[in-house]
């Protein structure tokens, strides 16, 4: 599984949408996650991935993320 | 250990977040769905003071302990009007008590902070200890920052600890971790001493004061129920610091618990420091819903950053 489809997976299942619903370009403010579901979903990537995500708060989409968690794990 | 009374006081003025929208760039909305507050108490022309000796007046009376059996006072409290005496020393003279008295600073985690020490005292020959939480969050943040000054109110909570019965259990955390979470003291006028930064409100990095809360607070507990070698099923409620609603989800979901075990009043109070937990463990106890005997695993968080979990249980 690439990054981007983990990190898709667990966005479906912490709200419960469509893994369909999910693309790089999809912001966070589409699928209604606010700056502390962030906090929550970056805790559980950092579980996953092992990895420490210092600073969410210019993370906009779900592409953006995946780059930040792939930068991370270098 | 036995706790063996508690009290509490809100501050009579009520603002709700419609209120703080009068002179702040924020929302109902935003700081519900945020943080699940929609009041909080907030000293008007009460001083602090006098809440704590409310709450000492209540636990005292309900512990059946005389101000003058005690042995001991131990006030937790971040910030208050007074430099010198503690806090806990004007406490002593408003409750008529003659004994020792002493502050101590855990943050937001005073309360179990506070009862760790009232336990290593009570061991040391003590034999009725007050302990009172008594904040005013309120007076730490700038109110112009509507990311921090929306988060607190003010408050206090008391409880007469004895000696006798079951140990409680703990575990305590402390992180040297200022650049997350501080508060400074205004500068002072030394002219020893230039070059003093002006006075700044509290700073806190949400992100990082979220993944410590809840990180800590799940480790903290399961670790107690681990040593004790029980399961979240023996514990009857757990009592978290009321600092934000999300936290207390949070940790409830990790516990993989019932709304019900893990109550809250943060929504009502907003987060009064040290005090939150304390006042929220006196609202079950006059409310009747702890029962006697059952285990209660209590957890805070704050400032340090520190924090620290405690298991007892219930004896009223």
């Amino acid at each position: 599984m690439t990054t981007f489809e983990k990190i898709a997976n667990i966005l479906k299942d912490y709200i419960n949408c469509d893994l369909d619903d999910i693309k790089p370009e999809t912001t966070f403010e589409s699928l209604k996650i606010d700056s502390l579901d962030m906090v929550e979903i970056i805790m559980n990537l950092e579980e996953e991935f092992s990895v420490t995500v210092e600073d969410v708060s210019e993370i906009k989409t779900v592409g953006q993320l995946v780059e930040i968690i792939e930068e991370n794990r270098k | 250990m036995i706790i063996a009374g508690t009290g509490s006081a809100l501050p009579t003025q009520v603002v709700t977040n419609d209120q703080l929208t009068e002179f702040l760039d924020t929302s109902d909305e935003w700081i519900s769905t945020r943080t699940g507050i929609r009041t909080r108490h907030i000293l008007g022309e009460e001083k602090l003071e006098n809440l704590a000796a409310a709450a000492a007046r209540s636990a005292l009376e309900q512990s059946g302990v005389s101000p003058e059996e005690l042995d001991f006072i131990l006030c937790s409290s971040v910030y208050n009007d007074y430099m010198a005496p503690s806090m806990a020393c004007i406490v002593q003279g408003l409750v008529g008590a003659t004994c020792p008295a002493m502050d101590l600073n855990g943050a937001c985690a005073g309360f179990i902070y506070a009862l760790y020490t009232a336990q290593a005292y009570l061991k040391a020959g003590c034999r009725n200890i007050l302990i009172v939480c008594a904040e005013t969050p309120t007076k730490m943040v700038d109110w112009t920052n509507r990311a921090t000054c929306v988060l607190f109110g003010d408050g206090a909570g008391a409880a007469v600890v004895r000696a006798g019965g079951e140990d409680l259990s703990f575990v305590l955390e402390s992180q040297s971790r200022t650049e997350v979470l501080v508060g400074y003291n205004p500068p002072s006028n030394c002219p020893y001493t230039p070059h003093q930064p002006a006075a700044q409100p509290l700073f806190m990095n949400g992100q990082e004061v979220y993944k410590f809360a809840v990180s800590t607070a799940t480790r903290g507990m399961q670790r107690l129920l681990a040593e004790n070698g029980l399961t979240c099923d023996d514990i009857g409620h757990f009592v978290l610091h009321q600092a934000n609603l999300r936290i207390v989800e949070a940790v409830r979901a990790r516990m993989k618990q019932d709304k019900d075990k893990f109550p809250t009043n943060v929504e009502r109070t907003g987060n009064t420091s040290s005090a939150s937990a304390l006042i929220l463990l006196d609202e079950l106890n006059r409310a009747g819903a702890l029962q006697k005997g059952e285990r209660i695993a209590l957890s805070a968080f704050g400032a340090g950053l520190t924090a620290g979990a405690a298991l007892l249980r219930w004896q009223l």
